[in-house]
């Protein structure tokens, strides 16, 4: 497949991009493209693959055919901590932080440096660091709790601290899979609050059933339904899509 | 919990302080020399136990052959022992003399070439590092870059032991066989069956153990040490942090690979032969077993839980013979099921207030805050850091 010169100027573009598990063809020759600055949700039915384009994109499953491209760079062909060192950050479904350390020492290893064996080694915690810790905590809402074990937080209080996590690694974009799920109102709040905070300096693509919590946040919506795009557009247009209505919002 | 800052809590400096004076002091006035003899045998178990709590403890990789390492750097430096004391005087009725008797035996006429290097005593120490590690850097570089983990790895290890144990006894010729290499007398013509030399290498023994305590809190005390535990809780979550998972596998298994390995070469000295028993499956698990009865989780506890099973394998078979066995059993389901956390963990729960109250009190002045209660159960790694 020639994909060599077709280069854009959208952040990410993905081009054709199928994956098959034995046959069965979970995204299907899907087109999708996220802007500079731009919240781009992902919603659709249970199984539509919404959860799979973000694993397609951030490596840790492996497209079948296509092109994903950022900043016009191939990422299909990297590995995942690559990936990641592009600028490309992933929050997974279920909140998953390092539950035996600490809240600091859990940004503390997601802070940017000293990623290679000897790296970590070397490492010192100096004033840099303490000062990006302290500053993503205030963030997330856990300045109060640098010192306190992950495990003893909040459900809510740990998707923030993953959050928290990404954000230190100042990623260019963001993925956000189910950010609100299983969270009270009041931190449902808070967190659309937080999304409108940190999407300054870079795009978010989030993948939510909640549709308030879109209408919210959302710039621009993507509707899949088995793979493939069913309606692209503004919540308004997309909401108004018969097609939508028909196997998502109806029901 | 003290600040990460430090290289050392005073509790962790207290307790390694505890175990010198134990190595140095209590137990050479305590033991005569034939106890004080097999008291370093146990300890050179230890090192295995120490890169078990670094490597499965921490990391959450649980290898089930690290004899296979220990035997490695034990056999690196039995050829060398074995090559010094078989000189073409000491070998002069073989029908081949200046080879080992055991080559001799099996028809072999002429020193195999792999054998020749071995005649550097600079060579043998830097083999007994660098071999053990060479082939943990295989080992790891094949099953962590293709993501075997878990079970799958623990039973590849196990394979690999029995293999090698295999590979030892069916080479008879090159490698003494079952029996393993025997009759070892001299290091650099220094006698090492004498009592001098024997509480010379005990010290020695205990020196490097001491050592490789030291390195093993430099690196839990970084943020390597860190990452260890978050590889283990949510491996995805720290390749998705930038980090490449496999490469920390990798260096933590290389690094118990060589502890194990410095503690097969002292044992060799210490007990004056190695053979495939301190290779294959049943060592390499009594070594987990040690681990987990002292606490996978503390470096120190590796330390007491080796000393202990191993005081108790001999107490026990001296008397009870045929019932050690079930008691080593009966053990292992014990620390499963009701100290999950080893001896480490009972020291955590029951005496580390006690002990932290009476080291905070001369210090009090500079803390603002008491030590925190210990916590219970998600605690229990927070608890067991202090401990080391």
């Amino acid at each position: 497949m020639n994909t060599l010169n077709n280069n854009t100027d959208f952040l990410l573009s993905i081009e054709n991009l199928t994956v098959s598990f034995d046959g069965f063809k979970a995204v299907d020759d899907l087109n999708l493209y996220v802007d500079e600055n731009e919240i781009h949700v992902i919603i659709g039915p249970n199984g539509a693959g919404k959860t799979t384009v973000l694993d397609l994109i951030c490596g840790r499953t492996r497209s079948t055919d296509g092109s994903i491209k950022f900043r016009n760079k191939e990422l299909t062909s990297m590995r995942e901590h690559e990936i990641v060192r592009e600028g490309v950050g992933r929050k997974f479904q279920n909140p998953s932080i390092y539950e035996d350390l600490t809240v600091f020492e859990n940004l503390e290893l997601s802070f940017p440096r000293g990623r290679s064996v000897w790296g970590a080694l070397t490492f010192q915690r100096d004033q840099d660091v303490k000062i990006r810790v302290h500053e993503i905590a205030e963030m997330v809402f856990l300045n109060e709790l640098l010192d306190k074990q992950a495990a003893l937080l909040s459900h809510g209080q740990k998707q923030w601290l993953e959050i928290g996590m990404l954000l230190i690694q100042d990623p260019e974009l963001l993925m956000l899979d189910e950010p609100v799920a299983g969270m009270s109102v009041s931190e449902r709040k808070q967190t659309a609050k937080l999304l409108n905070e940190i999407t300054k300096g870079r795009s978010v693509m989030v993948v939510e059933h909640d549709m308030k919590f879109v209408e919210d946040i959302a710039h621009r919506v993507t509707v899949l339904h088995q793979g493939k795009i069913l309606s692209e557009g503004s919540m308004a247009k997309v909401q108004a899509d018969p097609n939508v209505i028909d196997v998502y919002l109806g029901h | 919990m003290t600040s990460n800052k430090s290289f050392m809590s005073r509790q962790e400096l207290l307790g390694i302080l505890v175990v010198s004076a134990l190595l140095f002091i209590v137990m050479p006035l305590a033991m005569d020399i034939f106890r004080l003899n097999l008291f370093g045998k146990y300890l050179t178990y230890a090192f295995v136990a120490v890169g078990l709590v670094l490597c499965w403890g921490k990391c959450g990789i649980l290898s089930l052959g690290q004899g296979v390492f220990f035997g490695l750097g034990g056999y690196c430096m039995a050829m060398y022992l074995k090559l010094e004391s078989s000189t073409p005087e000491a070998t002069a009725i073989q029908s081949t003399p200046g080879i080992p008797d055991f080559m001799d035996w099996n028809q072999i006429t002429a020193l195999p070439w792999f054998w020749e290097p071995f005649n550097s005593l600079t060579f043998t120490l830097l083999a007994i590092i660098v071999v053990p590690a060479v082939f943990a850097f295989i080992i790891g570089a094949a099953m962590f870059k293709r993501r075997v983990g878990g079970v799958y790895f623990a039973i590849i290890t196990q394979a690999i032991a029995a293999i090698l144990t295999i590979l030892i006894i069916g080479q008879q010729g090159y490698t003494g066989g079952v029996n393993g290499i025997t009759d070892l007398r001299t290091l650099k013509g220094w006698d090492i069956r004498t009592d001098d030399a024997k509480y010379i290498l005990y010290y020695v023994n205990g020196a490097l153990l001491v050592g490789v305590l030291l390195l093993s809190q430099i690196v839990l005390k970084s943020k390597l040490g860190r990452l260890l535990v978050a590889v283990r809780d949510q491996e995805d979550r720290v390749r998705f942090s930038g980090y490449d998972v496999s490469n920390i596998k990798i260096f933590v298994f290389c690094f118990a690979a060589v502890f194990s390995a410095i503690g097969g070469a002292m044992f060799t000295l210490q007990v004056g032969f190695m053979s495939p028993s301190f290779v294959g499956i049943v060592p390499s698990i009594e070594m987990v077993i040690f681990c987990a009865v002292g606490g996978r989780l503390s470096i120190l506890g590796a330390v007491y839980g080796t000393l202990l099973v191993n005081w108790a394998k001999t107490t026990f078979s001296e008397t009870f013979p045929e019932l050690w066995l079930f008691g080593l059993g009966g053990l292992f389901i014990a620390v499963v099921l009701v100290f999950p956390n080893g001896l480490s963990g009972l020291y955590q729960s029951y005496l580390a207030p006690l002990v932290d109250r009476v080291v905070s009190a001369g210090k009090r002045n500079s803390r603002t805050d008491a030590a925190p209660p210990p916590s219970s159960g998600f605690g229990a790694e927070t608890t067991a850091k202090a401990a080391e």
